[in-house]
């Protein structure tokens, strides 16, 4: 295998693009060597350990070049024996959002036109949870916590039966084995076949190319994370794998005034998420669906 | 050499017509190019010169898509009754409905190719140079039994067109099995479709068992409902005679699948509207609207209105049998179904979302001027297999060498000569 230039599968892809190419539908920007290699690029699981260094060092180039800033891609693996689950005390969250914004920094969302929020806090009337219909998502007051409401904060549930995996038509969303359901962003070839499977709206489209302000940009990234995305692709909430994977909480963790979100190992009985299962009433998002989310909300009061 | 001289001479065929022939093909490759510039465009700039959303993420591209995939399964369904009933004649039949199957599965294609946000990463859907994820996703069935369906379709009426341009019998024992084939497949494409929105627990608008049914009621409508017109479109051009008789038959089936597709969506509403659970929300989104939120209820209204005038001129042989009510009731069917299965399914299902947002989704121009360009492609794409298609059938359009035989009716009277042999009798 090895000593072959070229197997079958590239011969036919090079022939694949040339037709593409001919069509003109790539326009002349196909012509360059970046383009050519980015269209030809693997799918993520697929590549080589030199692949993903070729792929890292040219998007770093091209994020330095795009952002005038240094980046730096990591594509570390799960760590063995972690499987990251997040709780979510209901009765602490006052429905500020600090955890929204904290996320679209940290995570390199577009910022407007379109605006890319992963977390979505809802706001609820009390006496009345599981009917989201009744839910406002555009709540704006003076100051929260108001007075006869209820803050429900919803991200992805990282499901360990994730119906957005199943129905990707081309595998370019997976769950990794510390269980992040991650998206290969120059997989994806943007059908949103997955954001009509999630029950959780936790997928969220890049509409256009991001805008992010070059003096907001974070650098340090994760391939599979919070590297800058292009348009017209999915993407989600990784519970922060850049992070978490170098043994950092998650941005809305950290970002969270009120303590109310935890986050941590489920395989580790140590660790405060078990804990919160083991001592507090947690219940999961639509457990009638059979997702099984690894989000969990429970009420410390 | 031989193909490239058939090839020429169909080339001629296409190029040479009449005014009115110059005048509707340009007219569409106008209405196609508007479309394309839209496009571009869109690929330029992204989605987000769509209408749709994060809340309403699929929007009109989806919804003609599946509407088309209806009409292509149908048109190619229409060859039960056509056997059954004796249409004369069959061989006609056979090869302008599965030409038509095959237009409107390109426009389907092409429909669903409008929609990818990255169309130059398609190859990852292909067969083994890409990774389609066959079997767990619904998507990757459809692109499998969808290009199947499509390649089936061209395949069987260009053979058959090819054995009658040189004049010979088609091989029965080949070709009867693949039109044989094509008929569950059709049935499959909208199956699989219909499985596609089905199979999402997510969306309770669409994860009803009724739905699958459903489709294929309202695809025999909107299907042969347009047959019923193209066929009086070629009889007015060309010289096949496709009997009256024929097309009042058609209409009679269609008052059968209307009748089927009006008590399954009567058992749809009765099931959400009594059992009033919180899987109510998209369907009183739909047919009443959800406080402010109503753009769809006067849509849905008026396909229910129009579906059930067109049953009641389909049921009634003194609507049916009179061309102008047939025509009226036929287009009926066509608006009220397309209104039915297009918006009126794939938006009910996205509003509200998941997490209960409600966000009104209008299609913008963008979307318009895109989906009217591929309808216009594909309208434009059955015309040309029709320049070619009917000389053919006809016997007007063969090889040369039987050209000069036909002016000399003595070696006419040959067996194998004789192009227009009664397929499957």
């Amino acid at each position: 295998m090895a000593d072959k230039l070229y197997t079958r599968r590239d011969v036919v892809k090079v022939i694949s693009f040339s037709l593409l190419a001919g069509s003109g539908l790539l326009g002349s920007s196909c012509v360059n060597k970046e383009a050519t290699e980015e269209f030809l690029q693997r799918h993520y699981l697929e590549m080589t350990e030199d692949e993903k260094k070729r792929v890292v060092k040219r998007l770093e180039e091209r994020y330095r070049k795009d952002y005038g800033v240094k980046f730096n891609i990591s594509t570390e693996a799960a760590k063995k024996g972690t499987l990251w689950g997040y709780g979510l005390d209901l009765s602490r969250c006052i429905g500020c959002r600090r955890c929204v914004y904290a996320c679209v920094r940290e995570n390199n969302n577009s910022r407007h036109d379109p605006q890319v929020h992963l977390i979505r806090v809802l706001r609820l009337k009390k006496g009345n949870l599981i009917n989201l219909e009744h839910s406002e998502h555009y709540y704006n007051p003076e100051h929260v916590p108001e007075e006869g409401f209820i803050y429900m904060p919803v991200q992805c549930q990282h499901c360990e039966n994730p119906p957005c995996v199943k129905v990707c038509p081309v595998k370019a969303t997976w769950k990794e084995p510390d269980g992040l359901v991650v998206v290969d962003y120059n997989w994806c070839i943007g059908c949103r076949y997955c954001m009509a499977a999630c029950p959780y709206k936790g997928r969220v489209f890049n509409w256009a190319e991001p805008k992010i302000p070059k003096e907001e940009i974070n650098g340090e990234v994760h391939y599979l994370g919070n590297r800058p995305r292009m348009k017209n692709v999915v993407e989600k909430c990784t519970f922060c794998i850049q992070r978490v994977r170098s043994g950092r909480y998650p941005a809305c963790v950290e970002a969270c005034p009120t303590g109310t979100r935890k986050f941590g190992n489920l395989l580790d009985q140590e660790s405060e998420i078990r804990y919160l299962i083991e001592n507090k009433r947690v219940f999961r998002l639509k457990e009638d669906l059979n997702t099984e989310p690894k989000f969990y909300y429970f009420f410390s009061l | 050499m031989e193909a490239w001289r058939f090839f020429k001479r169909t080339l001629v065929l296409v190029l040479k017509g009449r005014p009115a022939y110059y005048i509707w093909c340009f007219l569409l490759i106008a209405v196609f190019s508007i479309g394309l510039k839209f496009y571009f465009n869109q690929v330029n700039e992204g989605l987000i010169v769509t209408n749709m959303r994060d809340q309403v993420s699929w929007g009109l591209y989806i919804a003609n898509f599946t509407y088309l995939v209806g009409v292509a399964a149908a048109a190619v369904l229409l060859v039960i009754p056509a056997y059954i009933y004796h249409f004369e004649p069959i061989k006609e039949i056979v090869v302008l409905g599965e030409l038509f199957a095959a237009s409107s599965m390109i426009m389907a294609l092409m429909l669903v190719f409008m929609d990818l946000g990255r169309p130059e990463r398609f190859w990852h859907l292909i067969p083994f140079i890409g990774k389609l994820a066959f079997p767990q996703s619904l998507l990757a069935w459809d692109v499998l039994v969808l290009n199947g369906y499509l390649f089936l379709n061209i395949f069987i009426p260009v053979y058959i067109l090819v054995k009658s341009y040189y004049r010979q019998e088609p091989n029965k024992r080949f070709i009867i099995p693949l039109i044989l084939f094509s008929i569950p497949m059709a049935v499959g494409i909208h199956t699989v479709t219909a499985f596609l929105y089905n199979g999402l627990p997510a969306r309770p608008f669409w994860n009803a068992s009724i739905l699958a049914p459903r489709f294929l009621a309202s695809a025999f409508c909107s299907g042969p409902a347009i047959i019923i017109i193209i066929f009086q479109a070629i009889r007015a051009i060309s010289n096949i005679k496709i009997k009256d008789e024929a097309l009042f038959k058609i209409a009679e089936l269609i008052a059968y699948a209307m009748f089927l597709n009006l008590f399954l969506m009567g058992a749809e509403i009765f099931k959400e509207f009594y059992s009033d659970t919180i899987h109510l929300a998209p369907i009183t989104y739909l047919y009443k609207g959800i406080g402010d939120h109503r753009a769809l209820v006067p849509w849905i209204w008026s396909s229910f209105f129009l579906n059930v005038a067109a049953f009641l001129m389909f049921l009634l042989p003194a609507t049916r049998r009179r061309i102008i009510t047939l025509n009226i009731a036929c287009l009926f069917t066509i608006v009220g179904i397309w209104i039915e299965k297009g918006i009126g399914f794939v938006l009910p299902g996205f509003t509200p979302d998941p997490l209960g947002e409600i966000y009104e989704y209008i299609p913008n121009l963008t979307e318009f001027a895109i989906s009217l360009g591929i309808w216009a492609l594909g309208l434009l794409i059955f015309t040309l297999f029709m320049k070619v298609a009917i000389p053919i059938v006809r016997g007007d359009f063969v090889h040369s060498r039987h050209e000069k035989k036909t002016l000399q009716p003595s070696l006419s009277k040959n067996a194998g000569i004789e192009g227009k042999g009664n397929l499957g009798e």
